[in-house]
Order: structure tokens, then C-alpha cells, then sequence
């Protein structure tokens, strides 16, 4: 319980935690899933998991929008890029991951002009303090982003800067979601619903998971007390025979969404009819693509797309961590060939990959705990 | 890209509607607060930013919770990296024409 001592209200977590184990059935396992890679992170940094009964299992989802991106799409991002003289801009996150030539930074080491980002209107800065260059901006994101993404297209629009384009890679959350519940492989009770997505999309679009498919979903913050307080509340519903959509995040995240937010998506964003993920397959309208209106600034109807597929190496089991199948210990290549060193696939990579969380904080678990005896 | 980093509106900026200056633990960058136009954000209130733009608006209490959450994560380097990054709040604006 070391961990309870750096929460604000430390006796607060422990009462919670004490009404989770009120709540939790003795006969019953209980599976929930938290979908976003940010409650990933919190769950293994704080040690969650050791306050939780024994029958309260919390899954991994696929809420990493850098993990569940095929390979393949890399590779094309760096290619359209090479082929094209262009400069390769994107968040730090994408720049580790590995491609089937390596990864961003590694091509960066080679001699290809590749530059970190920290916002889409860096690279749209970029472009225009740099006329003779072309400036591409690899955008990857849940709906968390895709706002970001529309207004700076929106921007080179209004502003016609015409030598920037943007390789598009957002997806969407609720296919995703849906894809988990169709699986055949899970078997799932409850939902811990997405942050900071809800802040753009809203508590809304989860209705139909309440309703059609009957699991409880709570929009969760990031705080300890946060996940402890939607487990609570979870629980509740669970054993009243409830199944609705509440927002724990309330102080953050707006019942309807952000109203600009979804109109300047609206405006740039169609959906794909279809787009492959790690693990998922290929989901349909799963992803975003630029409109036609926006043609110029977008790399897939400005340039020529490769369109590599590449399967993850053989031994990795990433697609199965993805879909929360298997825990990130239980890949055969956790912590050997794979570490956030050398990392064989995304999920070591990323800050919100399953695998890296798991690496960073249960090993200093077990350290720790090897100090005290 | 799920950091949330809270921030500080200082000022608004002349000409554009849609651009603040914000200040994160000392630091000031312009942000784009078109995101949060229905809601209006003015000097003083506090916001959490996500790759360059206002998200939402949170009570000061929040925004220093935020603060040491993004530390106990382990990510409060990252943020600050973040947000000395923001490089494109000197955008020219749209030309008269």
C-alpha cells in the first residue's frame, strides 16, 4: 500500500477501496476493461491493482492510437515522405516506433530530415518559415486529437500554405470499442470509458453500449481516486442490474462534447470506409481520412501512398495485448527481445502502451518490494 | 498525446480571436483556444491543453492537481518539453487579400 501515501486524500482511496471490496461479489469474477492507455498508465503507476480484490480483474484496451497502427502505415508515412523530398514531422510518441526499416529516428540517424513536433501547428509553422521545403505532418490520434488536426488544416487553408500536407491516421474509439465486444475472445462485464476522447465526442456515443449490449460504462478521470471511484460506481450498477452511461470526469468532460470540436471535424473528416488495425483487423469506418475539400494539404490524395502491409514479427503477441487477451508479461517476448530499449513493437514504446507501463512500474514493484524483506 | 497539460490564461492576443497566452509553471506560449469559442476563456481562467490547443476549461484546484499528477506519472518533463516546444504561436496572420 505504498502508494496510497503520495495520494492527496490517502484516507479517502482507503475508504473507497474498502467500499470496492463491499461491492464486489465473493462468487463472481469481474472483468473490466479500460479502454484508454492513459488509465493504463495511471492503474500500473499507482499500483491499483493491489488494492482490488482478487475477483476484480481490470483488461487492457486498445486505447493507444500508436500501438494499434499497423506497421505498414509507417513505413508509407516515411516513404511518401522520402519519395517526395519532404520534411517528416510528428509527435515524439511515433518516433520510436518501430517500422519495417526502423523507426522514425532511426531513419533520422541515417540522414532524413525528421523532426519532432509538439503540435500540428508547429509543422504548420515549420512549412511556413520554410518556403522551398515541403513540410508532411504524421497525424495519429484518437478523437482527442482530430479536432487539433482539423483546425491546422483549416489554418493552411485560410493562411494557403501550400507546401504542408498531413499523412492522416486518427481513428475512432467506438469501433473499436464494438470490435472488443464482437470478439469471440472476450468476455467482459463493465467498461472504465475513455478522458479525454469524451471531452471532444461526450458521453453520448457510449449509449449504445449501456443499451444494445448491456455493460455498465463510467467516463473516467485520471486520479487514483478517479478509477477507484468508477470501479464503485461500476459496481453499483452491476449489482442493481443497471446498465447506463455516467461521467465520473464530470469536472472536465461535457455531456454533449465540444461543439467546435465536432464541427471542425465535421467539416474536414470523412470516415474511412474501412482501416486496419494491430490486433483488431480491419474495422470499418474505423478512421478518419481528409476530405476532398482539403485534397491539397492531404498526403494520400497529393502524393502517392505505398500502401505497405507488414504482419508484426512472428514471436510478437501484440495484437493479443491489444485486445487485453493476454497481459503484457505473458507475450513471449516481455522484458527479453522486447524492452522499452529495444522495442519490438509499439506497445513498449508508446506512454500509453500496455507493455511499457507494465515494464516500468511492475518492475519497480518488484524492486521495491525485494528492498522491504 | 493523452498528456493534459493545465496552464494559466495570461492575455488574449491582438488580432487573434483564437489565440491566448497561457503560462504553464513559468513558461509562455500562445495556445489555440478556438476549441473552447463557445465557452470563452479570459485572463485568469485555467485550461487544459492537449498538442497546442485549450480543451477544456477547470477550476484552479484542478489545474494544481493536474500539476502533480502529470509528476507522480512520471510525464511533468515531458509536458514542460511540450509546451517549451510550442513554437508556432508567431503564425502570420491571413494576408488582406
Amino acid at each position: 500500500m505504498k502508494y496510497v501515501d503520495e495520494f492527496r486524500d490517502p484516507q479517502l482511496i482507503t475508504r473507497t477501496a474498502s467500499e470496492i471490496r463491499r461491492l464486489a461479489d465473493p462468487q463472481r469474477h469481474y472483468r473490466i476493461m479500460e479502454v484508454c492507455g492513459g488509465h493504463t498508465h495511471s492503474i500500473y503507476r499507482f499500483g491499483l491493482k493491489d488494492l482490488l480484490p482478487p475477483n476484480i480483474e481490470l483488461v487492457h484496451g486498445p486505447g493507444c492510437p500508436v500501438c494499434v497502427l499497423p506497421m505498414g502505415r509507417i513505413d508509407d508515412g516515411l516513404a511518401i515522405a522520402e519519395q517526395n523530398g519532404a520534411v517528416f514531422t510528428a509527435f515524439g510518441d511515433m518516433m520510436r516506433v518501430p517500422g519495417t526499416h526502423g523507426s522514425p529516428f532511426q531513419a533520422k540517424a541515417r540522414g532524413r530530415d525528421i523532426r519532432v513536433v509538439y503540435s500540428p501547428l508547429d509543422a504548420l509553422k515549420l512549412a511556413q518559415a520554410n518556403p522551398g521545403k515541403h513540410i508532411m505532418f504524421f497525424a495519429i490520434g484518437f478523437e482527442t486529437t482530430a479536432p487539433s488536426t482539423a483546425l491546422t488544416l483549416m489554418q493552411a487553408r485560410a493562411l494557403g500554405i501550400r507546401n504542408f500536407s498531413m499523412f492522416c491516421n486518427h481513428v475512432t474509439i467506438i469501433p473499436a470499442i464494438r470490435a472488443i465486444l464482437d470478439s469471440p475472445d472476450m468476455r467482459l462485464d463493465a467498461f472504465i470509458g475513455p478522458g479525454h476522447v469524451s471531452t471532444v465526442i461526450g458521453c453520448r456515443p457510449y449509449e449504445w453500449i449501456a443499451r444494445n449490449e448491456k455493460k455498465p460504462i463510467v467516463v473516467c478521470g485520471f486520479e487514483p481516486l478517479d478509477i477507484l471511484q468508477s470501479i464503485v460506481m461500476l459496481l453499483r450498477q452491476l449489482q442493481e442490474g443497471r446498465t447506463e452511461v455516467e461521467n465520473q470526469y464530470q469536472r472536465v468532460v461535457p455531456w454533449e462534447g465540444n461543439r467546435p470540436a465536432l464541427k471542425a471535424m465535421a467539416e474536414v473528416f470523412r470516415l474511412r470506409p474501412y482501416f486496419e488495425w494491430r490486433g483488431l483487423g480491419f474495422i470499418s469506418q474505423s478512421a478518419l481520412r481528409i476530405h476532398e475539400t482539403y485534397a491539397e494539404w492531404d498526403a494520400e490524395q497529393r502524393f502517392r501512398v505505398p500502401g505497405i502491409r507488414v504482419t508484426d514479427p512472428k514471436a510478437a503477441q501484440c495484437g493479443e495485448v491489444l485486445k487485453g487477451v493476454l497481459k503484457p508479461s505473458q507475450c513471449k517476448l516481455f522484458g527479453r527481445e522486447c524492452t522499452p530499449e529495444q522495442p519490438v513493437g509499439a506497445l513498449m514504446v508508446s506512454s500509453e502502451g500496455a507493455c511499457a507501463a507494465y515494464h516500468t512500474y511492475a518492475h519497480r514493484k518488484a524492486a521495491e518490494v525485494a528492498s522491504y524483506s | 498525446m493523452c498528456l493534459a497539460i493545465p496552464g494559466k490564461i495570461i492575455e488574449a492576443v491582438t488580432d487573434r480571436t483564437d489565440f491566448a497566452v497561457v503560462d504553464v509553471c513559468g513558461v509562455r506560449r500562445r495556445v489555440n483556444i478556438g476549441l473552447l469559442e463557445n465557452e470563452g476563456v479570459r485572463p485568469g481562467d485555467w485550461v487544459l491543453i492537449h498538442v497546442g490547443f485549450a480543451m477544456s476549461k477547470i477550476g484552479e484546484a484542478q489545474a494544481n492537481d493536474q500539476i502533480r499528477m502529470l509528476t507522480l506519472l512520471g510525464e511533468s518533463e515531458a509536458a514542460m518539453q511540450e509546451i517549451e516546444g510550442y513554437g508556432f504561436g508567431e503564425l502570420e496572420p491571413p494576408r488582406e487579400s
